[in-house]
């Protein structure tokens, strides 16, 4: 499926690497797949093996890899808090606590719309700038930084009307 | 320093756009590197200038370049981009405020490495700054500066961006090289050396982007201004990352051999709520944790004076602990940094991190003993000097540092009297 609806996408994928070595295209593939399917199932590994000439083993080994790559569903919205030492020392331990409490859910664990999955995660290159955390949905990731657990939570909100916009 | 050598654009607004950078004299590094210079010109400027690697390791730049095998190509440079060091956060503010002085350092690193195709790889959490640079290099393209026949000599460039997924390891140069050829981000065994047979088994040249966004400056303005910037053997402008228990956190370009008392106190305000000062790591969470004394504080940043002091300046990342932390508490954290972080493929670094993460929650929450202190600190010692990379070393670093140097902080929880 991959292969056909997305064939300009992933050319221009493959065109990045030399035709010898497109084993190199794993990753970005990977991150396409995830758009596509909202994480990245069994038949993907072996549509991307496929293209690529390598093993399903081998593109599923990547997904428990790299941290960012998902072999089930979560959240539509994963919340993705540092909590490593620099931000920890702004605080932002106690923010995902507070964060999560106010969800009503464990850190780690998604709300009952399944629509957000909090998770504490390594550091994001942000230290200056916590409490902070990136949201990751199938679209890519981007930075909310300087937080509180109430500008969180309107973003939070933001996120859910758009869903119910669809 | 009154002028900004790397973080230009906090001087001239609007530096991100590349009408403005070039107004600003932007790629006339790369116009004279290309138009007027062989590639081993270019090499003996940036060795002469003295420009050591910003990623962490201070290798001086133009003699790795030199040590490129002869005659062997495709050649490839990859631009490190993948900044995961706690408390670093440099790169970034490069990439988002000025990507094309750090775009232009690329090409000429490429010019001088007589390399056709380079890479960013940039850590996947980049998400929105790897799309913007995708969106730039076209810019570039647009405007001639990369692709075919360069200020219309036979010189030609590719810049590609490689997004990677979340891994710590692929900061280190092997690993980041496996990365990008679409494998586990684990280390390689060296020799070879990525100059040797890098990506794809070709000569590959891998530099921070800090080092590269030095290379403009250094064309145009010249090896012998650069020296007079920084200490004889360290020169040149670093960006230090401040944070943690500071009034003023964040990045600070200064003159390397600035000392820690001036970045912490002059430039970040100190420490904050009438806290005092208990330690700093002078090198995010890889670096060993010192006790905040008038002679460390008044320690010159340089590669060589934070070296005799038995730390590292590493990537120039501090952090700032006050009197209020538990150093059992700031050894969980780097421990459970580096325990999720460690690739597996070393049996020390990947049981060892597990075992001292597992000691230092056990100490940490007033279940440990004496021995457990004593035994955090051999298994941190039989990590060392084991392992195919520096992560497991990293890890050590903070642990057996905050035992040596606050001994009394373990041995109070080893005897539950916290």
């Amino acid at each position: 499926m991959l292969a056909e609806t997305y064939r300009s996408e992933i050319e221009a994928i493959l065109a990045k690497y030399p035709p010898e070595h497109k084993r190199s295209a794993v990753m970005p593939l990977l991150y396409l797949a995830q758009r596509v399917y909202g994480h990245v199932p069994p038949q993907a590994l072996d549509e991307i093996a496929a293209l690529l000439d390598i093993s399903s083993t081998q593109v599923g080994s990547l997904v428990g890899f790299y941290s960012l790559y998902y072999d089930r569903p979560g959240g539509k919205y994963r919340v993705q808090i540092c909590t490593d030492l620099p931000c920890a020392l702004r605080g932002a331990e106690a923010f995902a606590r507070e964060l999560c409490r106010r969800l009503g859910i464990e850190l780690g664990g998604t709300t009952a719309d399944g629509l957000i999955t909090v998770e504490a995660v390594m550091c994001l290159a942000a230290c200056d700038r916590a409490p902070m955390f990136q949201v990751q949905d199938a679209e890519g990731i981007h930075y909310h930084e300087n937080q509180t657990v109430d500008s969180a939570l309107a973003l939070i909100e933001m996120l859910r009307q758009g869903v119910r916009r669809g | 320093m009154a002028e900004h050598i790397l973080l230009r654009h906090r001087d001239i607004p609007g530096l991100d756009e590349l009408d403005v950078y070039l107004k600003h004299g932007g790629f006339e590094g790369l116009r004279k590197a290309v138009t007027k210079m062989s590639a081993q010109q270019v090499i003996d400027e940036v060795k002469a200038s003295g420009l050591r690697g910003r990623g962490g390791a201070g290798f001086p730049a133009g003699l790795k370049w030199s040590f490129l095998t002869p005659g062997v190509f495709p050649r490839y440079v990859v631009a490190n981009a993948d900044e995961s060091e706690p408390g670093t956060f440099k790169d970034r503010e490069i990439l988002e405020s000025n990507p094309y002085q750090f775009l232009e350092g690329l090409a000429i690193c490429a010019y001088a490495a007589q390399v056709r195709t380079a890479y960013v790889y940039c850590r996947g959490e980049f998400w929105d700054l790897a799309q913007a640079l995708e969106w730039r290099i076209d810019q570039l393209h647009q405007q001639g500066l990369l692709g075919e026949q360069l200020f219309g000599t036979k010189y030609a460039l590719e810049i590609h961006v490689h997004l990677g997924a979340g891994a710590y390891i692929c900061g280190e140069e092997t690993a980041l090289l496996d990365s990008l050829e679409g494998k586990l981000g684990q280390p390689r065994l060296r020799p070879p050396f990525p100059a040797a047979a890098g990506l794809y088994g070709k000569p590959t040249v891998i530099n921070n982007v800090e080092t590269l966004t030095n290379l403009p400056p250094v064309l145009t303005r010249g090896a012998a201004w650069y020296k007079t910037i920084g200490t004889e053997k360290s020169p040149g402008p670093k960006i230090f990352c401040l944070s943690g228990c500071v009034v003023r956190p964040g990045n600070y370009e200064l003159p390397l051999g600035t000392t820690f008392r001036e970045l912490v106190f002059d430039r970040g305000g100190g420490v904050p709520s009438g806290r005092r000062i208990k330690a700093i790591l002078p090198a995010g969470a890889s670096s060993t944790i010192l006790a905040a004394t008038d002679a460390v504080l008044d320690t010159p940043m340089d590669y060589e004076s934070v070296a005799a002091i038995g730390s590292t300046l590493g990537s120039a990342s501090v952090i700032v602990l006050d009197d209020s932390v538990d150093m059992t508490w700031a050894v969980l954290k780097t421990s459970r940094f580096f325990k999720h972080e460690s690739c597996g493929k070393c049996t020390p670094c990947r049981e060892g991190t597990y075992w001292m993460l597992h000691i230092a929650e056990r100490l940490h929450a007033g279940r440990g003993s004496r021995q457990d202190v004593a035994l955090l600190e051999t298994v941190a010692r039989q990590i060392q000097g084991k392992c195919l990379c520096a992560l497991g070393e990293f890890s050590t670093m903070p642990v057996v540092s905050a035992v040596q140097n606050f001994r009394a902080d373990f041995e109070q929880h080893a005897a539950g009297e916290r």
